[in-house]
């Protein structure tokens, strides 16, 4: 789950980091009142789930509170990357002297959590690393022992050559490796950190990624989720425990186990055809999970026709082919839905699909080059 | 031969009172795994009912099942919030390969859980993992057990039923497998496909191999290097999500595109830059082997 900046403020705030204060405002009047409030130049930031704000027109300096509504006036409503922008968050600007990049995040190879730090902060650390690797440094942290001193100290001095500035920094760094922690994050990044004139390191943004699978142990956090953002269905999706992700074709996809799904999109693709959607339903038989799955397949007006690829292992096909049946008896759906269902009792899965009057195969060539033509020739 | 698991492989389940490892430890002891242990804390001294009257004895912890029993693999049904201690424990108690099939596992619990294993020279499988059979000898996990046959066909991949397919064609066109690993579909997992590699190479009965990958990370390309440099039999690759799109996670918690690297392209690139014989469809896997199998 991605947080948005101001929630990734308030986590780092609450570890000690040194943020500026900020507040989120959803109208041009809200952010002129707080702009007005902290008197001075301000910050008008988006606050949508994407990297790119500055470069879209995102982030904007406002010297005057009637500038600040301005500039409110017209992010809010504006579109990055697809996003609606709802709120933006209003910051005393700053004074900066240098910005660097500090984040923490799980490194696969590693298996460890992982520090990258850059003097070059302020810009995309992924074009950094592209463009000039060297520039980033990295430190691998033993989860057992958390970020040792010496550890935060060597970090932090591979950005500042000033002691003052590095003890700062270094203090920093183990803040944010224990909001890392105790918050379950996958990321947690500040870009940039900078310094300023009078000599102090602070953190003027913040990105927050949280693991989905720790999220049971801080329910606490769940209050960030922001669904404004997500399309409906995979709102609707989450909440009745199926894994789905809307995309932009017309063939809506139902299939079990994610590696299949995956499969099963590209050969929709490969077949000709443009897939609505990636759909984990599980390797159950369970009817209800099929009406779910179903409704909200059916709930794009893009879809044509519906998909399922089926293998049953352990699950018995003929079950799932029941569950299939008596799904569609609860659900009113006037677009063709092909099945396609292979593994353990599949000639009696086929038995009953076929006589309940449904298209059914148990060849995935077969099934897929179907749909596609069902659903270019709607 | 086989990899990992065989005929001497002895079972202990932990979570074997749970709803999931109850009828996986039935599966397993139906295929004729040779379930030696069940592990629920609190529920020691009692025995489960396995098929046709086989009886397994429970015990309070792993140490207690190694030393009774003599077990020397464990497989891991606990729900997610205690599966990390669970590996750790089994890790602890001195089997040799720990299968965590459990799904959800935190990623920072398992920063931890793999370190101990590697600490103690403890392979694990998984997590969310499907686990792996050896046909006709042994199954470890929740592979359905009809559709395998004994044969000439090492199988690693990261996806459970996409397995499954790739081996009912296989299976269905007469071409066995020596062992199947279903490596698991998360960030961080304890084996990988160049561990499995590396195993089916010295395994003299693998004659070929398939690999079965899917988006995000890096490990199918360092498997293909691997497979240039190290593999001598033929080698049948799949990846799965060509048309997943970047900075979405694809069901598994490890499939996603970040930056512009773990892409279905690169790494089908990979394979064919290495000898690899790419199959674009499921169906042509089974085609691929049985060419190279001169079938």
């Amino acid at each position: 789950m991605d947080l948005h900046e101001y929630q990734a403020k308030e986590i780092f705030r609450g570890a000690g980091i040194p943020v500026p204060p900020g507040e989120v405002a959803r109208t041009p009047e809200e952010a002129e009142a707080i702009a007005r409030e902290y008197g001075g130049m301000v910050v008008v930031k988006a606050q949508v789930h994407s990297g790119g704000r500055g470069k879209a027109g995102g982030v904007k300096l406002a010297k005057t509170p009637e500038e600040a509504r301005e500039h409110a006036g017209n992010i809010l409503g504006m579109s990055i990357k697809g996003l609606t922008v709802e709120k933006v968050l209003v910051t005393p600007a700053e004074d900066i002297d240098t910005e660097a990049y500090v984040g923490v995040l799980v490194d696969r190879n590693g298996q460890a959590p992982m520090f990258m730090v850059s003097a070059e902060g302020g810009v995309d650390i992924e074009e950094v690393a592209r463009t000039n690797p060297d520039a980033i440094r990295k430190l691998t942290v033993d989860p057992r022992y958390g970020l040792l001193p010496h550890q935060a100290y060597w970090l932090a001095n591979t950005l500042y050559d000033d002691p003052k500035l590095a003890r700062q920094a270094s203090k920093i760094m183990g803040q944010l490796y224990e909001a890392f922690r105790s918050n379950g994050c996958s990321l947690a990044e500040i870009n940039p950190l900078i310094t300023t004139p009078s000599g102090e390191v602070k953190a003027i943004d913040a990105k927050v990624s949280l693991d989905d699978n720790a999220l049971f142990r801080r329910p606490d956090l769940e209050a960030y989720r922001d669904t404004a953002d997500e399309p409906r269905a995979e709102t609707e999706a989450r909440e009745a425990g199926l894994t789905f992700i809307k995309l932009d074709g017309n063939v809506g996809c139902c299939v079990n186990g994610a590696g299949l799904a995956m499969a099963t999109m590209d050969l929709v693709k490969y077949y000709g055809g443009e897939p609505a959607n990636f759909l984990d339903i599980g390797g159950s038989s369970n009817p209800e999970k099929v009406v779910n799955a179903l409704k909200i397949i059916t709930d794009d007006p893009a879809v044509k026709v519906i998909l399922f690829n089926i293998f049953g292992g352990i699950t018995r096909t003929d079950d799932v082919a029941n569950g299939i049946v008596e799904a569609t008896r609860q659900l009113d759906i006037d677009i063709p839905i092909v099945i396609r269902l292979t593994g353990t009792n599949e000639e009696e899965a086929l038995e009953i699909l076929k006589r309940e009057g449904f298209e059914a195969y148990t060849s995935m060539d077969e099934v897929v080059e179907k749909a596609v033509e069902l659903a270019n020739n709607a | 031969m086989s990899i990992f698991i065989d005929e001497s492989t002895r079972l202990v389940v932990q979570g074997i009172t749970g709803r999931d490892g109850s009828f996986h430890a039935r599966q397993m002891m139906e295929y004729g795994t040779r379930v030696v242990a069940g592990v629920t804390p609190g529920k020691g001294g009692q025995t489960f009912d396995g098929p046709d009257g086989a009886t397994v004895p429970i015990f309070n912890s792993m140490d207690e099942a190694v030393a009774e029993t003599g077990a020397n693999t464990s497989v891991i049904y606990v729900p997610p919030s205690f599966a990390a201690g669970a590996i750790m424990e089994a890790a602890d108690a001195g089997v040799d390969l720990v299968v965590a099939i459990t799904e959800g596992i935190p990623v920072l619990d398992m920063t931890r859980a793999h370190a101990f294993a590697r600490d103690r020279g403890v392979r694990v499988l998984g997590p969310n993992c499907p686990g792996l059979i050896s046909p006709g000898k042994s199954k470890v996990g929740i592979l359905p057990g009809q559709i395998v046959t004994p044969g000439p066909v090492g199988l690693v991949s990261r996806s459970g039923t996409l397995t499954y397919e790739a081996v009912y064609h296989l299976t269905r066109a007469g071409i066995g497998q020596t062992t199947c690993v279903g490596i698991g579909g998360d960030p961080l997992i304890g084996t990988k496909f160049i561990d499995c590699l590396e195993a089916f190479r010295q395994d003299p009965d693998t004659k070929a191999i398939v690999m079965i990958g899917e988006i995000g990370g890096t490990d199918e390309q360092e498997a293909a290097e691997y497979v240039k440099a190290h593999v001598d039999v033929p080698v049948v690759g799949f990846i799965a999500g060509q048309t997943a799109p970047p900075g979405r996670t694809m069901g598994h918690a490890g499939a996603i595109i970040s930056g512009s690297a773990g892409t279905a392209a690169e790494k089908m690139e990979a394979f064919e830059a290495n000898g690899i014989a790419v199959a674009r469809r499921p169906v042509e896997i089974a085609e691929l082997v049985a060419e190279a199998l001169g079938r």
